[in-house]
């Protein structure tokens, strides 16, 4: 069975690391994914860095501009990842903008993520009708899952198509913001979240974009099966040692 | 109307709008009212009394004597560098203000290369009482200094963009995640014809007026309002764009867009997108742009601004493609000699944009008499320094 699916059967508060490949070293893409994975990790999201990260805010544009200044490319990305299945078991998704995947092609991109065990793609500029017209038949038959985001101004009828057309997990912004910004769970981002559990929705739900410790992680846990922390994590592993550093940041979320 | 953008938003394999959730809502809003709003016998009227009254159109259609002696043509110059501001960039910024008013928005930004764009925005602002953030690349606010304290008089707020090469495409980048962030009261006013559908088409009408009053003034002046030849620089494709507008359907006007070769296509420092580009996302919209075979965007080189990006707007990938334009480049030598030449030959100093345009007159073999109108897009004030510079004036 598709990982995705089984873990949020399994689980409840899964938490998911995002960090940028080749980042804070080129070879350190796998290294990054086994230190999480072993520290409690529940789902891994592998950022393939792009020029121009128009939904980033300055941290990841950071991690993104050292890694394709050190020599990252989605065709390294996918040489590096054929050892990411001899340890790694939980679900791992790609997360990057739609131009390096047009210029890989988008059927080979698919190919090579099948071939290297990932799970799914979370390609936040890649629009719902183009995904539908282009994209969508080449995912399904590689069993990728496509993450699409939600943000408080996404109009229910839009959420209700978004639900149709994934089959992964949705992920849902805490607020219209690049990402970095710091959660701050008001009553209006109380009542959005509260709206969307109400939805009963098909899909599972993760909460993103500005959760960085256990406080905000819990708050998120409880309108949602989990949340997404991906600044907090960069910003932790920039420098150092990785693995001392990789199992004291999770330390902080399990208690 | 083959070379117009179709229901879907794509003007042939180019367009549609590739944005990130967050901008869904704003980008559609505007999808679903920009026709309408623009339609409008009221927007209509303020529109034209505004370009009319405030901006001193329509802007003349000049016979330059002596280029046409220079050329053995008939050279018409389209005054753009007349325009309030001093460039064509304000005939998008009022339509655009006008349209953001009505969608009751109290928040403005924009991004800017040249300043232009920048100083076109900031004045409609001011005109209407609305706050400005404009975001420009640091390289750009050094070399565009006297632009950057228009905008500040003008009350605007300069934000530099210090990622990338610090020019057009990073101020666009941080305008875009500036609107990300601000998802409610903001417009972003773009000030080419490039981002997500509908920027493009939006920018294109607005900036039509140029073909429009240039096929009214050609019929008066020639009889015929149908020249041989519309030539114009090509930076995101606005000036060009409207310039092109209203022959674009007349397949025996040829249309020559002008982009920035800088050193020279093959000298890694150069702007000419058609030439080493190729089909990708940028900005929104699917277009051509230079890039790695890694799909990251290449840092652009023009000695002018307002050239100094990486892409081009979708339907001008469309006509590049279709073959119905022609898309050629000129160095930054080449240009500036161009814009010290019109300056001896007509007592106009054009801006270093629109003295690419110029420069390509030079390359063109003539049959003689034909009709050529050149778009001059702005006037060289801004670039004075530059000028200065290289001629050691
Ligand atoms: C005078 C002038 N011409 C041309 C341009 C290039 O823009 P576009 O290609 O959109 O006309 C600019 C941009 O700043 C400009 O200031």
């Amino acid at each position: 069975m598709n990982r995705i699916k089984q873990l949020f059967r399994e689980k409840k508060n899964i938490l998911s690391i995002y960090y940028t490949a080749g980042y804070p070293n080129t070879g350190d893409t796998i290294q990054i994914a086994e230190a999480l994975q072993k520290s409690g990790a529940d789902i891994l999201e592998i950022g393939f860095p792009y020029s121009d990260p128009v939904a980033d805010g300055p941290v990841i544009q950071a991690s993104s501009k050292q890694s394709l200044d050190q020599g990252m490319t989605l065709k390294l990305l996918f040489e590096q990842l054929k050892e990411l299945r001899k340890n790694v078991t939980i679900p791992v998704l790609l997360m990057g903008y739609v131009n390096p995947v047009l210029q890989f092609g988008v059927e080979k991109f698919c190919e090579a993520c099948a071939e290297v065990g990932v799970d799914g793609c979370i390609v936040p500029d890649l629009p719902m009708v183009e995904y539908e017209e282009f994209y969508k038949d080449c995912f399904e038959k590689h069993n990728l899952a496509n993450v699409f985001l939600i943000t408080p101004q996404t109009a229910e009828e839009r959420i209700r198509k978004i639900d149709g057309l994934t089959n992964g997990f949705i992920y849902l912004l805490s607020s219209s913001a690049t990402t970095g910004k710091n959660l701050e769970v008001g009553n209006t981002t109380e009542a959005y979240f509260s709206r969307i559990k109400g939805m009963d929705l098909k899909n599972p739900t993760m909460i993103g974009f500005g959760i960085s410790d256990k406080q905000t992680f819990d708050k998120a846990c409880s309108y949602a099966n989990g949340a997404i922390i991906g600044t907090a994590f960069v910003k932790a592993i920039s420098e150092g040692n990785l693995e001392e550093n990789i199992s004291n940041f999770m330390k902080k979320f399990k208690d | 109307m083959k070379y117009k953008v179709n229901e879907k938003g794509y003007y042939g394999d180019f367009g549609g709008a590739y944005i990130p959730e967050m901008l869904y809502p704003n980008v559609e809003e505007l999808r679903q009212n920009y026709l309408k709003i623009i339609a409008d016998p009221d927007f209509q009227k303020e529109f034209h009394q505004l370009l009319k009254d405030y901006v001193g159109r329509p802007s003349p259609l000049y016979l330059a004597k002596r280029y046409s002696e220079r050329y053995g043509v008939n050279i018409f110059l389209k005054r753009e560098d007349l325009n309030h501001t001093g460039a064509h960039k304000i005939n998008n910024t009022i339509g655009q203000i006008l349209l953001a008013e009505k969608l009751g928005k109290k928040r403005i930004i924009a991004e800017t290369g040249a300043g232009q764009h920048g100083v076109a925005t900031a004045t409609v602002c001011a005109l209407r009482n609305l706050e400005c953030v404009i975001y420009m690349g640091e390289v750009d606010i050094e070399r565009q200094a006297p632009n950057v304290a228009r905008m500040k008089m003008l009350g605007a707020k300069v934000v530099p963009a210090s990622s990338g090469s610090k020019t057009l495409k990073d101020a666009t980048n941080e305008a875009m995640r500036d609107w990300i962030n601000n998802p409610v009261d903001t417009h972003y006013i773009i000030g080419s014809v490039v981002g997500p559908h509908p920027y493009p088409d939006m920018v294109a009408i607005f900036q039509s007026i140029i073909s429009e009053e240039t096929k009214k003034q050609l019929l008066a002046q020639t009889g015929n309002d149908q020249p041989d030849y519309v030539l114009a620089c090509v930076g995101g494709g606005s000036n060009a764009m409207g310039m092109f507008y209203h022959f674009m359907d007349d397949e025996n006007v040829k249309l020559i867009a002008v982009e920035a070769a800088g050193k020279g296509v093959s000298s890694g420092f150069s702007a000419a997108t058609t030439y080493l580009g190729n089909e990708g996302v940028l900005h929104g919209s699917r277009s051509i742009l230079m890039q790695t075979p890694d799909g990251q965007v290449v840092e652009p080189h023009s000695v002018s601004a307002g050239l100094d990006y990486p892409g081009i707007g979708p339907q001008h990938a469309h006509l590049f493609k279709t073959g119905r334009g022609q898309y050629v480049s000129i160095t930054d030598e080449e240009s500036l000699e161009a814009g010290l030449l019109c300056t001896k030959l007509e007592g106009i100093i054009p801006a270093i944009e629109s003295a690419h345009a110029l420069a390509y007159l030079e390359k063109m073999q003539f049959k003689g008499g034909e009709n050529v109108v050149v778009c001059l897009s702005g006037r060289g004030d801004k670039d004075l320094d530059t000028y200065i510079k290289y001629f050691n004036l």
